[in-house]
C-alpha cells in the first residue's frame, strides 16, 4: 500500500543522505521525497511517499525513528490529510489552434501559464498526483518537452499538527 | 582553561574516564598524537593495523561493558577501521572511533589520504559526526559517548579535520557533564500492562521456553534473567551472543539454539507453546526458515530497540524497554501474583526434554587417532576451570567453542556473531587482557582466521599481553569445507589452505612461545603447559582431524525439528523417530 510519511529532521548536512541511505540499504521503495527548511531554521520538513506491506511500512517508520537526526515522524496515511504536488510542464505550442487548445485545457485543470515563447508554453499546476497525471494525458503525444514534479507534500487536516 | 582541539580531545577522554585508546598514527592525527605524548592518563595502544584497533577496542568493550575507543588517521586509516566498526555495529557494541580528516578547507578536493569517512561508515554506525567548529568539539564528543553507550549500544564515529586539532587555536574548555538531544531518548521502562500480560501468559504455559540473547549481556541483566528463570523453573536456551548470561552448567540451561544449537534446545523451540524472547533479535541463524519457526508458540519479546520487534517474526506481546528493568519488574510481579504455573504440565515437559538431552547430541568419536577439535575445547575448559575470557574467530572452531565451553558468567565469551568477522579473535583477546591482566585470556581460532590479523602478535609483545592462542589447525577453512561436503558434493573449491606457515616458528619470530601438538594423548599436558606460562604469549598449534563437522546442523529451509545430527548422536537415538516426536 502507498504511504505518505512526514518527518521533522535536524537541519544538518548528513540528514538527507542518512534517510536516503536507509531506504537503499534496506531495499525500501521511495516514490518521492521532498525536503526544505521549516520556520524553525534548525529543522527540515521531509515528506516521503513509499509503498510496501504493513510489515514493511512498520519497519520503515521504526527504522526512520531510530535515526538520530529524525526528531519526529508521522505516517499521514493513518489519518485524514491533504496531499499536493506541484508540476511545471514545458509544452510545444506552435500554431493558433494548438495554443488555444492548450490554454483551454489548462483552464479546465486550473493550471497557469507562467512563461510563453513563440513555440512553447511553460505551465504550472498543483494538485494530487492523479490530477497531474490526468493533465499530462490530455496533452497531445510528443508535445511535452519537459516535466518537473516536486513530489508530494502532506499536511494533517484539523487542529493537529506535526511540530516539536 | 584554554586548550587546542587536540588537547580538548585528550582532556575530554580523561574526564570521560577513558583508560585505553587503540590506534595508529598518520598525517591527519599528528596534532592529536602530540597531545597524547604530553600526558600519561589516557594510555594509547599502538596496534599493527587499524582493523586490529577496532577489534581490540571491541574486545575491551565486550569484556568490561565500557565503551571501546579508537583513534585512526584519515583515508586508509578510516577505511581499514570499517570492518571493525561494522563488526561492533552488528553486535551492538559501544565504541567511539575518532578519525582524522584532511583540513576543512581541503575536504572534497581529493586531497592526499582523503576519504569521506562519514559516508563510508554511515551504514555501519549508530551515528557519526563531522566536527566543523572547534567550539562544538567537546559537546560532540559527549554526544558520541552518550549515543554509543545508551539505548541499543553501537559504534559512533567522530571525524576530526586536521585544522580543528591545530595547536595554534585554543579555546576555553569545560567538560560537558550532561548532554541533551531532542531527537534521541531511548525507552527505559517497559509498559506495565504489557509486563502483566506477559507474566500471565508465562504462568499459563504448558511447554514454555526462554530464549535469551546478547541484549542480556549488553544490558547487564544476567542477575535479573537468572532470578526470573529460576522463579519460573522453565528451560532456557541462549543465542551465540547470549552465552554466559545464564550459567552454562546450570540444569535449567539447554545450551545454545539455532543452526548449530543443541538438539534439546532446538526441539524444545519447535514444540514449545510459549516462547519468552529476552534481548534477542530473531536472527536468521536462530530462526532457520521463519515459516517453520516455533509453530505452536505464542511469543513474548523484550527488546530495547522497537525496530527489533516483529521484524523477522511476529510477536504476540512486545515489551520495549531495558531488559534489566523489565525483568526486575517481572520478577516483582511473579513474587506478588496468586497465579501458579501448571506443575504437572511442566514436569511432563521437563521429562520430554530429559529424553532429548539423554541422546547426547554433542557426542563425538573419542577413539580417533587424530585430535578432535571438540576435545581441544574440553581440555581448554578443564585447564582454565571454565573461568577464562575466550575470544574466537569465525568458523567451525567458533561453533565448537560455543558448544563445548559452557560459560557461567556473562562477558567472558567474545565473538563476532552478527558480522562473522574472521580476524576478530586475537585483537579482541588483547582488549580483554588489557582490561583483566590477571585473568586467563584465550583466543580460539583456526589457521585460516588467525592469519587475518596475525600482525597483532607484535602488539602483544610490545604491551606485554600474554594471551593464549589455541589454533585448531585442520589445514582447511573448516566451515567452508563442511558446506562444500554437504551441499556441493565434496567439491572443495579453494577451502584448502596450502602453503601454511610454520606457526611455531612464526610465534617465535614475534618473540613468543610456539608449541605444536599432534597426538591426542599429549593434549591435556600441553594445554596445562600453555597456561602455566603466565607471562608469555603462547601460540598452541593443534593439528586436528581434517574431516570433523559441526553438529547438530539446521540446514537452509529447515525447521528446528529437522537437524542433521552426528554419526555418534545417531547411535543414541533410541526411542525417538527422526522427526523427534516421542515414539
Amino acid at each position: 500500500m502507498r504511504h505518505i510519511i512526514s518527518l521533522l529532521v535536524e537541519n544538518e548536512s548528513g540528514a538527507l543522505s542518512r534517510i536516503a541511505g536507509l531506504f537503499s540499504a534496506r531495499g525500501y521503495n521511495i516514490e518521492s521525497l521532498t525536503v526544505a527548511t521549516t520556520e524553525d531554521p534548525t529543522l527540515s520538513r521531509m515528506t516521503i511517499v513509499t509503498t510496501g506491506s504493513d510489515r514493511i511500512i512498520e519497519q520503515i517508520t521504526k527504522q526512520l525513528n531510530k535515526l538520530i537526526d529524525v526528531v519526529k515522524l508521522l505516517d499521514m496515511t493513518d489519518g485524514d490529510f491533504i496531499e499536493r504536488e506541484m508540476m511545471f510542464v514545458k509544452i510545444r505550442a506552435e500554431g493558433e489552434a494548438k495554443r488555444a487548445e492548450i490554454q483551454r485545457l489548462s483552464d479546465i485543470f486550473r493550471a497557469r501559464i507562467i512563461d510563453v515563447t513563440d513555440s512553447t508554453f511553460s505551465v504550472e499546476l498543483t494538485g494530487a498526483g492523479a490530477k497531474l497525471d490526468a493533465y499530462l494525458k490530455t496533452l497531445p503525444d510528443g508535445d511535452v518537452i519537459e516535466t518537473v514534479r516536486s513530489g508530494s507534500m502532506g499536511i494533517i487536516r484539523g487542529k493537529k499538527a506535526l511540530t516539536i | 582553561m584554554e586548550l587546542s582541539g587536540s588537547e580538548i580531545l585528550v582532556q575530554f577522554l580523561k574526564d570521560e574516564g577513558v583508560e585505553y585508546i587503540f590506534g595508529y598514527p598518520g598525517g591527519a592525527v599528528l596534532h592529536i598524537y602530540d597531545a597524547l605524548h604530553r600526558q600519561d592518563d589516557v594510555k594509547h595502544i599502538l596496534v599493527r593495523h587499524e582493523q586490529g584497533a577496532t577489534h581490540a577496542a571491541d574486545g575491551y568493550a565486550r569484556a568490561t561493558g565500557k565503551p571501546g575507543v579508537v583513534l585512526v588517521t584519515s583515508g586508509p586509516g578510516a577505511t581499514n577501521a570499517v570492518t571493525g566498526i561494522a563488526t561492533a555495529y552488528m553486535d551492538s557494541i559501544p565504541m567511539v572511533v575518532i578519525s582524522g580528516q584532511v583540513p576543512s578547507a581541503m575536504i572534497g578536493s581529493d586531497a592526499f589520504q582523503e576519504v569521506d569517512a562519514i559516508g563510508c561508515t554511515r551504514p555501519c554506525v549508530k551515528h557519526n559526526f563531522l566536527v566543523k567548529d572547534i567550539n562544538n568539539l567537546a559537546d560532540t564528543l559527549k554526544k558520541a559517548f552518550y549515543v554509543a553507550t545508551t539505548g541499543r549500544p553501537g559504534p559512533v564515529l567522530v571525524d576530526l579535520p586536521k585544522d580543528i586539532t591545530a595547536p595554534q587555536i585554543k579555546i576555553p574548555y569545560q567538560f560537558p557533564k550532561k548532554i541533551k538531544m531532542r531527537s534521541y531518548n531511548p525507552t527505559v521502562k517497559g509498559h506495565p500492562r504489557q509486563i502483566k500480560k506477559a507474566v500471565e501468559l508465562l504462568l499459563s504455559a504448558r511447554r514454555p521456553m526462554i530464549y535469551s540473547g546478547g541484549g542480556v549481556v549488553l544490558g547487564n541483566a544476567a542477575n535479573e534473567l537468572r532470578e526470573v528463570t529460576r522463579k519460573l523453573g522453565f528451560p532456557i536456551t541462549q543465542t551465540l551472543m547470549g552465552l554466559g548470561a545464564y550459567p552454562g552448567t546450570d540444569k535449567q540451561n539447554l545450551g545454545m539454539l539455532g543452526m548449530h544449537g543443541t538438539y534439546e534446545a532446538n526441539m524444545a523451540m519447535h514444540q514449545c507453546d510459549v516462547l519468552f524472547a529476552v534481548g534477542a533479535r530473531f536472527d536468521d541463524r536462530i530462526t532457520g526458515d521463519t515459516s517453520k519457526f516455533c509453530p505452536h508458540a505464542r511469543i513474548i519479546h523484550i527488546d530495547i530497540d522497537p525496530a527489533s520487534i516483529s521484524k523477522n517474526i511476529n510477536v504476540d506481546i512486545p515489551i520495549v524497554g531495558e531488559v534489566k528493568q523489565v525483568l526486575a519488574d517481572m520478577s516483582k510481579l511473579l513474587a506478588q501474583t496468586e497465579q501458579k504455573s501448571d506443575a504437572a504440565a511442566l514436569d511432563a515437559w521437563w521429562k520430554r526434554i530429559g529424553e532429548w538431552q539423554a541422546q547426547d547430541c554433542l557426542a563425538y568419536d573419542k577413539s580417533s587417532p587424530h585430535i578432535k577439535p571438540q576435545s581441544v575445547i574440553e581440555s581448554l575448559y578443564k585447564v582454565t576451570r571454565g573461568e577464562a575470557y575466550v575470544s574466537s574467530d569465525v568458523g567451525q572452531h567458533q561453533m565448537f567453542a560455543a558448544q563445548f565451553y559452557p560459560f557461567d558468567e556473562p562477558r567472558r565469551w567474545l565473538n563476532s556473531g552478527g558480522l562473522g568477522t574472521m580476524g576478530f579473535g586475537l585483537p579482541a583477546a588483547m582488549g580483554a587482557k588489557m582490561a583483566f591482566p590477571d585473568a586467563d585470556v584465550a583466543c580460539v581460532t583456526g589457521e585460516g582466521s588467525i592469519q587475518m590479523c596475525i600482525q597483532e602478535l607484535s602488539t602483544c609483545l610490545q604491551y606485554d599481553l600474554p594471551v593464549k592462542i589455541i589454533c585448531l589447525n585442520n589445514r582447511y577453512l573448516g566451515m567452508v569445507r563442511q558446506w562444500q561436503e554437504f551441499f556441493y558434493e565434496k567439491r572443495y573449491s579453494h577451502s584448502y589452505m596450502d602453503a601454511l606457515p610454520d606457526f611455531v616458528k612464526l610465534a617465535e619470530s614475534y618473540g613468543h612461545v610456539g608449541i605444536r601438538v599432534e597426538n591426542p594423548a599429549d593434549l591435556d599436558s600441553v594445554m596445562e603447559e600453555t597456561f602455566a606460562m603466565k607471562d608469555r604469549v603462547v601460540f598452541l598449534d593443534v593439528i586436528t582431524d581434517q574431516t570433523e563437522n559441526v553438529y547438530p546442523m539446521i540446514q537452509a529451509g529447515a525447521g528446528h525439528n529437522d537437524m542433521e545430527i552426528s554419526p555418534e548422536h545417531k547411535k543414541n537415538l533410541g526411542a525417538v523417530n527422526p522427526e523427534g516426536e516421542l515414539a
